[in-house]
């Protein structure tokens, strides 16, 4: 499994011999612009602009659409590895830095100074991040995106790493089940029926972990659309039943 | 009976069958590896076949020698990456043959100062790995360079920036008519230097080949330019401000510092082995030639150029085919530093944009054997050559 920030595309999920099992974090490819250029805006932008990236990723393909769209000519730098990046448009060798927003966040803080640079406001694509499995072994598909949602969903009803074992006398069927102590789940995947309950109480659910990697350190503590449906984002996953 | 003297008295029969397993052995080895490799790729769902070179490829290049946009096939990015590899290359070689000759002989010269700095030089240039270097030019060293604001002017017509090294763009008007003239030229020194040389050997007669050619390399084409309407004007790069603090420069023709950097650390890395070898090869030349040189008066410049370079080639040429072939290959670091070369663009972009992993590295693979190839079939032409003909 790949469990990283890979954009789910058309290409991918057919070309490749690879099945996209969910969604985790939805993203959008930004800009990132140092404070003291005068750019407000990817309207801003002008002709002759330089932009940096990481080879072979939708970026580099957003980027070519997006500057075209504008009618902009602009110079492409796409570097292999994100350090280098960092060290080329921190050097001044690019005048912008684009990829998805939440590597924007992170990796200004490897920047030489973090509060020169900012973030420009617009969004220039979707970028649904989510774990991949090989294609061909539907259980283990089932297991892996089951596992996603189960951690969405124990958010949604209340159930986290430090209450899930005393919820199972809960009164609410649904979380009942979150926890094992209602239905045969599992067995449906050959697991046992406690799986889900070992998810929440050894990562969390999905809030939990978000808080811990994202918020905690920093990086994007506005969760944006990646909170729940309930409360005005767009995480909606089908019931575990 | 009739083995024994199938075995005996026919060699040549004798050597084919073991030849005859090898062969078999390597193409069951590879058909195995093909078959395996189909059944299992079958198995997970990937497609194999070289259609996609003609799909859009829909990433741009930053740098490139033909015309190229994110609208052409992923067959032209390959174009692209191959040239940007080839120039990479030639520029690396040029300079690295050029530095390491130099090099080489100020390690025999009798000035310790300059024995001793090319000493270091090799020494230092040699130990340090690659990819190290590269960092270094491109990090570090260019990273000193200015912004556009600020860059280094060479006259107002040429400015050194951290974003590229930006130069006049050449316009030229019947840029054919120029071409023609120049390869004439060198077709005609080639004529008149035959000449010269069967002049001296019959007579005696030295002709003064080198005025004789250079004026005919820098006479043809101002020919042209005089009487057959070639012309040439500049565009010259201007400063642009993009916003209030950020700058480029438009027209002109930028040389990415991706190159710079790349050409750099190669030359200096391959230039201390081609160094080394030089050394070896005047060192292997026998100590009698100097001395008879000496003796009929030819001074030290001319010893070296006219009695111990013609033989020390012969000890020079191969390794440093070698190094030539190890530079081109060294090349494919590129994509550490953004260099478009064909492992960046092809190998890496378009094989993650594509997944066809197998067909993308089976025809860079392919791509750098031929490369390497023509460059050893090349060298070893030139090395008959030079190769001192017993008369």
């Amino acid at each position: 499994m790949l469990a990283r920030n890979t954009t789910w595309t058309l290409s991918r999920d057919a070309d490749i011999g690879l099945t996209f099992v969910g969604v985790n974090f939805y993203d959008g490819q930004g800009f990132m612009v140092r404070k003291n250029s005068g750019i407000n805006s990817v309207n801003d932008f002008k002709n002759g602009i330089s932009a940096c990236t990481n080879t072979g990723t939708t970026t580099e393909l957003n980027m070519r659409d997006f500057f075209n769209s504008k009618n902009i000519s602009y110079e492409p730098i796409a570097f292999e590895k994100a350090d280098e990046v960092v060290q080329a448009y921190d050097a001044g060798r690019c005048d912008t830095y684009t990829t998805d927003k939440s590597g924007l966040a992170a990796q200004r803080t490897k920047m030489s100074n973090p509060d020169e640079h900012k973030v420009l406001p617009e969004t220039i694509s979707k970028e649904p991040l989510g774990p991949v499995v090989r294609q061909g072994d539907a259980v283990w598909e089932d297991i892996v995106r089951w596992s996603l949602n189960t951690m969405i969903e124990a958010e949604e009803y209340g159930v986290n790493s430090s209450n899930a074992s005393s919820l199972k006398d809960s009164e609410n069927p649904a979380i009942k089940r979150l926890v094992g102590s209602e239905g045969e789940l599992g067995a449906a995947f050959g697991l046992d029926n406690e799986w889900s309950l070992r998810i929440i109480e050894q990562v969390g659910n999905y809030g939990e972990s978000y808080k811990k990697h994202i918020a905690d350190t920093g990086i994007l503590p506005n969760r944006g659309p990646n909170q729940l449906w309930t409360k005005g984002g767009i995480l909606y996953v089908p019931p575990a039943r | 009976m009739i083995f024994k003297k199938f075995n005996i008295e026919n060699k040549k029969a004798r050597d084919l069958i073991p030849q005859a397993i090898t062969v078999l052995a390597l193409l069951s080895v590879i058909i195995y590896f093909a078959t395996n490799a189909q059944i299992n790729m079958g198995n997970r769902g990937i497609s194999f076949g070289f259609g996609f070179l003609n799909q859009e490829a829909s990433f741009d290049i930053t740098f490139s020698m033909i015309e190229y946009d994110g609208s052409h096939s992923y067959g032209r990015a390959f174009l692209v990456g191959l040239l940007n590899t080839i120039l990479v290359s030639v520029i690396g070689i040029f300079f690295a043959t050029i530095i390491g000759v130099v090099v080489g002989v100020s390690r025999l010269s009798d000035n310790y100062l300059i024995a001793k700095v090319a000493e270091w030089y090799v020494e230092i240039f040699r130990n340090i790995p690659l990819i190290l270097q590269i960092f270094f030019w491109y990090f570090a060293a260019l990273r000193a360079l200015p912004l556009p604001e600020n860059g280094i002017s060479f006259y107002d017509i040429s400015f050194l920036t951290i974003k590229g090294w930006y130069v006049p763009k050449f316009i030229w008007t019947n840029f054919n008519i120029f071409l023609l003239s120049v390869i004439a030229a060198f077709i005609a020194i080639y004529f008149i230097n035959s000449y010269a040389t069967k002049q001296r050997e019959q007579f005696g007669k030295q002709l003064p080949t080198t005025t004789i050619s250079l004026a005919t390399l820098t006479l043809l084409p101002l020919i042209t330019f005089l009487f057959l309407g070639v012309s040439l004007t500049f565009e010259y790069p201007v400063l642009k401000q993009l916003s209030p603090t950020v700058f480029t420069y438009a027209g002109g023709v930028s040389i990415i510092p991706e190159l710079i950097a790349l050409a750099l650390a190669l030359s200096m890395y391959t230039a201390t082995f081609i160094a080394e070898n030089v050394r070896a090869g005047i060192l292997g030349v026998g100590k009698g030639q100097k001395e008879a040189a000496a003796s009929i008066g030819l001074n030290k410049n001319q010893i070296l150029k006219l009695v111990v370079m013609p033989q020390a080639l012969r000890i020079i040429i191969p390794p440093t085919t070698n190094q030539y072939l190890n530079l081109t290959k060294n090349s494919s670091l590129a994509a550490a530093i953004a260099y478009p070369d064909i492992v960046l663009v092809f190998a890496g972009t378009a094989l993650m944009q594509t997944g066809r992993a197998i067909e993308i590295i089976s025809i860079t693979m392919l791509t750098y054997l031929t490369l390497s190839i023509s460059i050893s079939i090349f060298m070893n032409w030139y090395n008959k050559k030079m190769a001192i003909k017993e008369k």
